[in-house]
């Protein structure tokens, strides 16, 4: 177990490592003198050269990533063009989004997990056709037109919903919830079709498996049979399926913060995009990569914990 | 047909008739098969199914409700919505193909080299598809989007390079137990050149996987050509696209909503046709799926 572990935070912490090479050198690739845009109407090449070694740009290439490295190890993502700390901007945007994807992965799971056992219980019934042709739906429709749609349903007509905006859930957590409601249903419904599809499936194969039928010959009701033996270990491979849709859900919230106006991480990385703010963009891929390698580390070690079979052959799957 | 006709086909075009006669037998996937060929159709004769050109504005009548002249009425610069809706097919149906296209360039490759020279080859470029991994695919198109500049053409690429990493994937796992069957062994062992064992025995093996892939990424694309372009990173107005419609769209929920109606509307069925026509292929192409 304790090698297992080890293994895979190594190669989380490669992959990481690669990943901030990525993002610096991604950066320094696009073309223009960063020394020309920070001087600004100054051009002398005086200026310019002091301005290269204020910001330690005549270092070699190496040394400036050791130092960006170092810097964003200590949380100093350096500053955006309005001169405002990165670490800052992102770290007061993240809650948002936090709340925005948690919610959202409650609602995508719950849905995704009880209309897959039913389809897979019901299975050839109507009620397992209904609920794949809704997941199938739910898949194909882009999500920023279902929060286009349930704007004008929810907020413009039935005036139920605000359109927009956020309200901390310390000032007022009823408000909060009205807020966030639309955001996260549009966000938890592609989440749902891929957990009910994949629960569905892993539904099926445990029903077929030999174990349901001794637990049916013993005699157990059906409802502890699925929902005791089947249900539990068809869980372990919806859990992977469910942390390898947060990238997806991270993706879902960039759009969905800009439809809801939500001043999240999401909208932060377009508005970085939009206004060309390269410290700002390096900073938010950096935190989005590293938060998708943790996520998915954890959820490589809880599906160990689960699944005990992957800790002796040392690979999944 | 008889029966003598019917031997006298030659094997390949047996497995054919086979597999066609097996997708006949799918009314949800004949569905979306006619479906996605009724959107390549219009996007090809765009110009003859437009009742007016997408730029033609009518300030005489500015954001009209449907009506005999206008069939889904025009938006806030009197342009026909209809004509915008069918124009903008053209962006949807370039980037879903062309992504899907350059996505199996890079990644077909780069998977069956993966796969096949073992030794250090495959682990780089394992490690280095990780890495990619690492950052979700609409963070990534973004960010190519944002270095190459906005453009449809930039956002074909972006989403390209962003669904490759995953197909290098699924290439290198199928080159992998292609690897082990008998018959490449055999050709290995007669002493047949890598390039021949890859290009006679390998790939024609992966063709019906890499065209369910296709058929996964093509509505992909789609939605992120419409994401991109909603965002203002891929398709630039006035060019009509279906995303770049439902951004003009946002302004005018309260007094227009149909303007948000029709373009999504057009993403979705494109998208579900898609889907369709993959899970239907799918299905008759691996047995081992079958659902």
């Amino acid at each position: 177990m304790g090698g297992f572990i080890l293994r895979r935070v190594g190669a989380a912490l490669v992959v990481l490592f690669l990943a901030s090479v990525v993002v610096f050198a991604g950066i320094r690739a696009i073309p223009g003198d960063a020394a020309l845009a920070l001087g600004g109407e100054e051009r002398s090449p005086e200026v310019l050269a002091q301005l290269r070694h204020k910001y330690g740009l005549d270092d070699p290439i190496v040394v400036q990533y050791g130092r960006w490295l170092w810097l964003a190890l200590h949380g100093d993502l350096g500053s955006d063009s309005r001169e405002l700390p990165v670490a800052h901007t992102i770290v007061s945007a993240l809650p948002r989004t936090l709340e925005l994807a948690g919610l959202s992965l409650l609602i995508g799971s719950l849905i995704g997990i009880v209309a897959g056992v039913v389809a897979a219980v019901r299975r050839g019934k109507p009620s397992d056709y209904l609920s794949n042709g809704i997941a199938l739906i739910g898949l194909s429709v882009p999500h920023f037109w279902l929060g286009l749609l349930m704007i004008i349903a929810f907020a413009v007509k039935l005036h139920w919903l605000p359109s927009g905006g956020y309200v901390p859930l310390r000032v007022d957590p009823v408000e909060n919830l009205r807020h966030m409601l639309m955001p996260a249903i549009v966000l938890g419904t592609g989440l749902s079709a891929v957990v009910m599809r994949q629960m569905r499936s892993a539904m099926l194969e445990s029903l077929g498996a030999d174990y349901i039928r001794t637990a049916r010959a013993k005699g157990l009701s059906e409802w502890t049979v699925v929902g005791r033996h089947a249900l539990r270990n068809s869980l372990i491979t919806v859990t992977t399926v469910i942390g390898l849709q947060l990238g997806a859900l991270i993706s879902g919230a960039v759009i969905t913060e800009t439809i809801f106006q939500i001043a999240g991480f999401g909208r932060l990385t377009i508005d970085a995009v939009n206004q060309r703010d390269y410290a700002l963009i390096q900073g938010v891929v950096l935190v989005a990569a590293a938060g998708y390698v943790i996520v998915n580390l954890t959820v490589d070690l809880l599906y160990s914990v689960l699944n005990p079979r992957i800790r002796i052959s040392g690979r999944p799957g | 047909m008889s029966y003598v006709e019917v031997a006298s086909l030659s094997p390949a075009a047996r497995r054919r008739r086979l597999l066609g006669r097996r997708f006949l037998r799918r009314p949800m996937a004949v569905a979306g098969l006619i479906v996605v060929f009724v959107f390549v159709v219009t996007a090809i004769f765009a110009p003859v199914i437009a009742p007016y050109s997408a730029s033609h504005t009518d300030f005489q009548a500015i954001l009209a409700h449907p009506s005999g002249q206008h069939l889904l009425g025009t938006d806030e610069l009197g342009r026909d919505i209809f004509s915008r809706v069918v124009y903008g097919s053209r962006a949807s149906m370039q980037a879903g193909l062309f992504a899907t296209l350059l996505a199996m360039a890079i990644a077909v490759p780069i998977g069956l080299a993966a796969g096949y020279y073992r030794g250090w080859v495959d682990p780089v470029i394992s490690r280095v598809t990780d890495v990619i991994l690492a950052f979700p695919f609409l963070i990534l198109a973004v960010g190519l989007a944002a270095i190459l500049g906005p453009s449809l053409l930039n956002a074909t690429i972006a989403l390209g390079f962003g669904a490759a990493p995953g197909l290098i994937r699924i290439a290198r796992g199928e080159v992998l137990s292609l690897r082990e069957e008998d018959y490449v062994r055999a050709a290995i062992a007669n002493g047949g050149s890598d390039l021949t064992i890859l290009g006679r025995h390998i790939l024609p093996n992966m063709t019906s996987t890499l065209l369910v892939q296709a058929t996964v990424i093509i509505p992909i694309a789609i939605v992120g050509e419409s994401v991109l372009s909603f965002l203002g990173l891929g398709v630039q107005p006035p060019t009509p696209s279906w995303g770049v419609m439902l951004a003009s769209a946002q302004p005018f929920l309260d007094q227009a909503p149909r303007l948000a109606v029709y373009p999504g509307l057009a993403i979705a069925i494109a998208a579900l046709a898609f889907n369709l026509l993959g899970d239907g292929l799918r299905d008759v192409l691996d047995p081992r799926t079958q659902r």
